[in-house]
């Protein structure tokens, strides 16, 4: 068996400068924009939020200067993105397009979709869905049928995805489509393409979550034609690429940090005596919470060297957001509080917000169990 | 007093030396028989000789003060590296003791929890006590005192992994005996000794999933290995995210060793490692079902150890208590930036 270790990182100097220069900037921020932390996540989509950020230089701070980036160390972005989780920040419409859809044009795009499209993500006005999921293809991605065909100098796509968040206001999607056989692997004959959502042939149909809030669609391809310099990556290589992709979603602060608001107007509402349960319970979260953040920045840190580790990565996801589970349920056991939406006070309403998005912790971008499954695999059980 | 081995240029690849040297040693010296005389309350000589004579218990002491001066990961990473094995020897007690003397102890040393406040009352639950050379006492504040144990009475008493926790009764210390130890505060060595044993839970827990793992490929059932159903295969991956978790805050606190935040940093690490060994043991257990509940079995030498080591130098509701007075006085806000430093204590140092 291999054991799985997370070796400190060492965040840089620029990265600390960074965390001091966001910081900085999310405190005013937050008067200007009025956002209120108790009840955004980084899920929340705020376009002049992300506006503001990018204007500032705290969006895609990876990218190469051509491309309106600083050509920073990934992990300045680390510390940037980690702030504006722990701070409330509203980052939910740049979200996907800085932690991977950018990255992945930057390294597998043309020079076309580079030029055009990196420079408005790193400037905070260019917005990107995720269209992996499909009705029949949920964890088992390699099952999609969206289809792409030779169509002169591009494709036309025919199928539909499901569950993309942000569809009906971001500006793209990279979409997983079927451009061959799947053979014997099931994973050849995947291709990802930019999806330009203002073109015709492409439209989305809202589905309402538990609460209400439409934040994911159905997207639906009819004789779509994308042109092949929208390709991202070469025919064929979809999946390679999706599993790498993924290796950057899973391990980010993003994976454990989605109620940490909760946690804070938690101990707010506590004060600054608690009874010894209370005191317990706090005493427990931190404890986790640090231990989370050592997991995260190492597995970073890994990336920025360029390894590729797999099995940590969905180890940070799978602790990370059982963590994120663990939250509003040890929060209800300490604190006599009803949460509701229009309940009076910050923690109450911060915890009906945690409440009803906690089902969606261990589901996006890979349930629970298909992470098991994967970190199963790495310790050599199959 | 032994000597400390040749000094490499680079720590780091020092610590790597010193630690395969370890591995070879524990390997070759700690089998089923040799734990199997430590329950029946064996004191393993010809173990603690060896741990001796490589250095070990060096390893966190200062080069200039005789010690090897180990980066503290490295060091708490050869504490981990005995208790993979449950190797039944105080090496963290000694090491952390004579680190925090500031000299080569005459050993083995062990590390009393509590206080005596100038030298008296009773002191309970020192491990090996019957079998260290000396003591290292918390004498109240930051004063300690280092006491010979070699005629004095002890009364004996064990863990649920029948390893000595004896107690010993002070009336009285010479005024030389005494020394102010940089860092000790009013709990004593409460943090010293909880980061010795998170980093011996860290260890035990790494090799129990290891055999567990190892148990699952070679056990059939239904015609194929257990390890082939899923739910084995999800226990087994929410142990190692234990186990990572439990690792990455022994490490962190390791780091922290010498700055302010080491006490909190210990703490923290004490806390997620208890809850990592209740969970961890719980699933191995699972895993091995009966043949791992015999005596014959050895996964026991590592479980009942486990289960006595989080509750040793507090158990992780005591800490978790203090930890989170102190993050509610400071409030809410100030809750991410005491993760971010304490997270990094090492690297600021
Ligand atoms: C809030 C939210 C936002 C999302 N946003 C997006 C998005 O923007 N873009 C996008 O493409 N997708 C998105 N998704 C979809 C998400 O990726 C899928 O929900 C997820 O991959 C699971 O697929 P499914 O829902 O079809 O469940 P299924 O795959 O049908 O799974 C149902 C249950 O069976 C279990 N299961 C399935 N296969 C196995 C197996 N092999 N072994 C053990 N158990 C198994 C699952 O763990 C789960 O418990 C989002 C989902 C949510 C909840």
């Amino acid at each position: 068996m291999q054991t799985f270790r997370f070796a400190g990182a060492r965040l840089p100097a620029e990265a600390e400068a960074a965390r001091a220069d966001v910081r900085a900037f999310l405190a005013k921020d937050r008067e200007i924009g009025g956002w209120e932390p108790h009840r955004t996540t980084w899920t929340s989509f705020d376009a002049a939020f992300s506006a503001r950020a990018g204007a500032a230089g705290f969006i895609a701070t990876g990218f190469p200067e051509a491309y309106g980036g600083k050509g920073a160390p990934m992990l300045v972005r680390f510390a940037i993105a980690e702030e504006m989780l722990a701070a409330g920040a509203p980052c939910g419409a740049h979200w996907v397009a800085e932690r991977q859809s950018g990255p992945q044009i930057l390294r597998h795009g043309s020079a076309r979709a580079k030029a055009e499209i990196l420079p408005r993500i790193a400037a905070g006005d260019c917005f990107f869905g995720i269209g992996m999921s499909e009705p029949g293809s949920g964890s088992d991605l390699a099952a999609v049928r969206t289809r792409a065909v030779r169509d002169g100098d591009g494709w036309r796509i025919n199928g539909a995805k499901i569950w993309t968040s942000n569809a009906h206001r971001a500006h793209y999607l990279i979409a997983l489509v079927r451009t061959g056989d799947a053979g014997a692997s099931r994973h050849a004959g995947l291709t990802q393409f930019v999806i330009d959502l203002s073109a015709p042939g492409v439209t989305t149909r809202p589905i309402h979550d538990l609460a209400g809030n439409h934040e994911f669609n159905e997207v639906f391809f009819d004789d779509f034609f994308v042109p092949d310099d929208m390709r991202v990556g070469g025919e064929g290589d979809g999946w390679s690429m999706v599993t790498a992709e993924l290796a950057f979603e899973r391990a980010g602060p993003d994976r454990y940090l989605s109620d940490i608001r909760l946690l804070v107007s938690l101990i707010d509402e506590i004060g600054a005596e608690p009874d010894r349960m209370e005191a317990a319970e706090i005493g427990r979260m931190t404890a986790h919470l640090a231990a989370l953040r050592r997991m995260s920045a190492s597995v970073s840190s890994m990336l920025d060297e360029g390894a590729s580790p797999v099995t940590q990565a969905a180890l940070v996801k799978d602790v990370g957001t059982g963590f994120e589970r663990m939250v509003p349920e040890t929060a209800r056991r300490i604190r006599r509080t009803e949460p509701g939406p229009d309940a009076p006070g910050d923690y109450a309403q911060s915890l009906a917000e945690t409440v009803l998005r906690a089902p969606s912790f261990t589901l996006r971008g890979g349930t629970q169990e298909i992470l098991r499954g994967m970190i199963a695999r790495g310790l050599g059980l199959r | 007093m032994m000597d400390a081995p040749d000094i490499a240029p680079d720590a780091e690849d020092l610590g790597a030396v010193v630690a395969e040297q370890a591995a070879r040693l524990f390997e070759r010296r700690v089998d089923r028989d040799t734990l199997a005389a430590a329950d029946r309350g064996e004191w393993q000589a010809e173990l603690w000789a060896a741990v001796e004579e490589a250095g070990l218990p060096l390893a966190l002491l200062d080069e200039d003060a005789g010690g090897v001066g180990l980066p503290p990961v490295a060091a708490f990473g050869l504490i981990r590296l005995a208790a993979r094995h449950a190797a039944p020897v105080p090496l963290g007690e000694t090491m952390v003791a004579a680190a925090l003397w500031g000299a080569p102890l005459e050993g083995p040393a062990t590390l009393a929890p509590g206080t005596a406040p100038d030298g008296h009352g009773r002191l309970a639950r020192l491990a090996f006590g019957r079998d260290a050379a000396q003591a290292l006492v918390h004498a109240g504040g930051s004063r300690a005192a280092l006491i010979p144990l070699a005629g004095r009475r002890l009364v004996h008493d064990r863990s649920l992994a029948n390893e000595p926790r004896d107690a010993l009764e002070l009336s009285g210390l010479p005024a030389d005996a005494i020394r102010e130890v940089p860092g000790l505060g009013p709990d004593g060595f409460a943090p010293h000794g909880a980061l010795i044993r998170a980093a011996q839970m860290s260890g035990a827990m790494d090799r129990a999933l290891e055999m567990a793992v190892a148990y699952a490929n070679e056990r059939e059932q239904f015609g194929r290995p257990i390890a082939k159903f899923q739910a084995i295969q999800q226990m087994l991956a929410e142990a190692a995210g234990h186990v990572a978790a439990a690792s990455a805050i022994v490490d962190m606190a390791a780091e922290a060793w010498g700055t302010e935040d080491f006490d909190f940093a210990a703490g923290l690490a004490k806390s997620r490692t208890g809850e990592a060994a209740g969970r961890v043991s719980a699933i191995v257990h699972q895993v091995h079902a009966a043949m791992g509940f015999t005596q014959e079995h050895g996964l026991h030498f590592l479980t009942r150890r486990l289960w006595s080591w989080r509750e040793e130098f507090g158990a992780e509701s005591w800490w978790e208590e203090r930890i989170g007075r102190r993050i509610c006085a400071a409030g809410g806000e100030a809750l991410w930036p005491a993760i971010v430093d304490v997270t990094a204590a090492g690297a600021r140092a």
